[in-house]
């Protein structure tokens, strides 16, 4: 049986700088894995890589034993992406944004009340995406997450411009996906105290 | 979350038309900058006929080419921002990892672009047409050649706009990229315009335009979707 998503032998380099040689990392589905390094040591591009973002130098990404590259969109439907940019356009509200992404990609809109009540999100459903603070904003993305029922979700950073109990929301959230037969990769500076302690990848 | 569940997904429709309705959603949120191709092209294309002086023989002469000239450049102007600021709020990454064809995804940019900055310049060109005087033959041959013409200025220009979209500064990038491709729209749309005012056949002109639309159409999604690709690296 193989693993849900697996990276084999992944060299990657940026301009003329290698950020990482014969990589070997495998997920199965209920793990999570978390992408450690200092800033610049390549956390999110190896992310990027692996959503098929980044073109690696060498190197495989498999999607439930088969390459991305060959089957894309399957990859790509059970895939939700969390970065630091929302991908949410500045001028429309969060339900506009939020309807426009349901005709891109998978998303469960019925459960659409009852997560904006979760996040706290219900008073600012209206307003123009600009006006939320970076922390709603932040939500938003989470919101994304939770809507679109993805298998995997990859997050980049995901504990930035969150206050105390944002962060505690958001390792509540991966816990609850991993507990649920989800998988999550991480790439964060910040130790992540998850419920069942993750696969880390260390750059140096 | 089972293997199942990949059929589920929004049609390619619902995909097309979400990216439409999204760009003119955000057109409507900001009319100044939708609104200044336009401006730029009734000025532009009004202020000659005062500065060359009443005389119809010389009018139609020159108007279909400076109409013409007028509106490719108008055209440019609002190209350059079409993934600019997908760009910087991630939403090109959210595009780009959708499980929706990205080809079809820029083909929706590129209609809304073109709805919004190709189609009012067609709406307002037979205004502009009177200004110099043209009878009313070739005042709709030119209503008809700008449809076809615009609507290839903005395929192409979305190849380029794709291209130059990680660039700083890719203004005059973007004029060097798609004005080549642009030249024979502008010959045979400027020379169509002429022929009707003259009172020829123009048919062969039309067909010509219509046809390297189609070509524009079926090649330019492609293009510019593996443009993104490399430009969102």
């Amino acid at each position: 049986m193989s693993s849900l998503l697996a990276g084999r032998s992944l060299t990657l380099f940026r301009g003329d700088h290698c950020l990482f040689t014969d990589l070997d990392f495998a997920l199965n589905a209920g793990e999570a894995l978390v992408i450690q390094g200092q800033n610049g040591s390549g956390k999110t591009s190896l992310l990027r890589a692996i959503a098929g973002l980044l073109d690696l130098e060498e190197g495989e990404i498999e999607w439930r034993g088969r390459s991305i590259r060959a089957d894309r969109q399957a990859f790509h439907s059970d895939m939700a992406w969390f970065a630091h940019r929302t991908g949410c356009k500045a001028d429309l509200s969060l339900l506009e944004n939020l309807r426009i992404e349901s005709g891109l990609r998978r998303m469960r809109m019925a459960a659409l009340d009852q997560t904006l009540e979760r996040l706290g999100l219900v008073r600012v459903r209206d307003l123009p995406f600009r006006a939320l603070s970076a922390g709603q904003q932040r939500r938003v993305s989470l919101a994304r997450l939770l809507l679109t029922e993805a298998t995997l979700w990859l997050m980049d950073e995901p504990f930035t411009n969150l206050d105390k109990d944002g962060q505690a929301l958001v390792v509540e959230l991966i816990d609850e996906h991993v507990g649920g037969g989800g998988s999550c990769v991480l790439a964060s500076h910040q130790s992540a105290n998850l419920a069942a302690e993750p696969a880390r990848i260390s750059l140096s | 979350m089972s293997d199942g569940m990949q059929g589920t997904g929004p049609s390619l429709w619902q995909g097309f038309t979400a990216m439409v309705r999204r760009d003119l959603m955000l057109a409507f949120k900001r009319p100044g900058d939708v609104l200044n191709p336009l401006f730029f092209f009734a000025i532009v294309s009004t202020l000659f006929p005062l500065a060359i002086g009443p005389d119809t023989d010389v009018l139609r002469l020159v108007g279909p080419g400076v109409v013409w000239v007028a509106a490719l450049l108008a055209a440019l102007l609002s190209l350059n921002t079409l993934y600019l600021s997908d760009l910087e709020d991630g939403s090109l990454d959210q595009i780009v990892l959708s499980p929706q064809p990205l080809p079809l995804l820029t083909l929706g940019k590129t209609a809304a672009q073109w709805l919004v900055s190709g189609l009012p310049l067609v709406l307002v060109s037979p205004f502009v047409g009177i200004a110099y005087q043209l009878p009313g033959e070739a005042v709709q041959v030119m209503a008809v050649t700008l449809a076809f013409g615009t609507l290839s200025l903005s395929l192409l220009g979305s190849i380029g706009a794709a291209l130059i979209v990680g660039l700083n500064r890719g203004t005059a990038l973007l004029s060097l990229l798609v004005l080549p491709l642009a030249m024979p729209v502008l010959i045979f749309g400027a020379r169509t315009v002429s022929l009707a005012a003259a009172g020829d056949a123009v048919a062969a002109g039309i067909y010509f335009l219509a046809a390297y639309c189609v070509l524009a159409l079926s090649f330019a999604p492609f293009a510019a979707a593996a443009a993104l690709k490399i430009s969102n690296d």
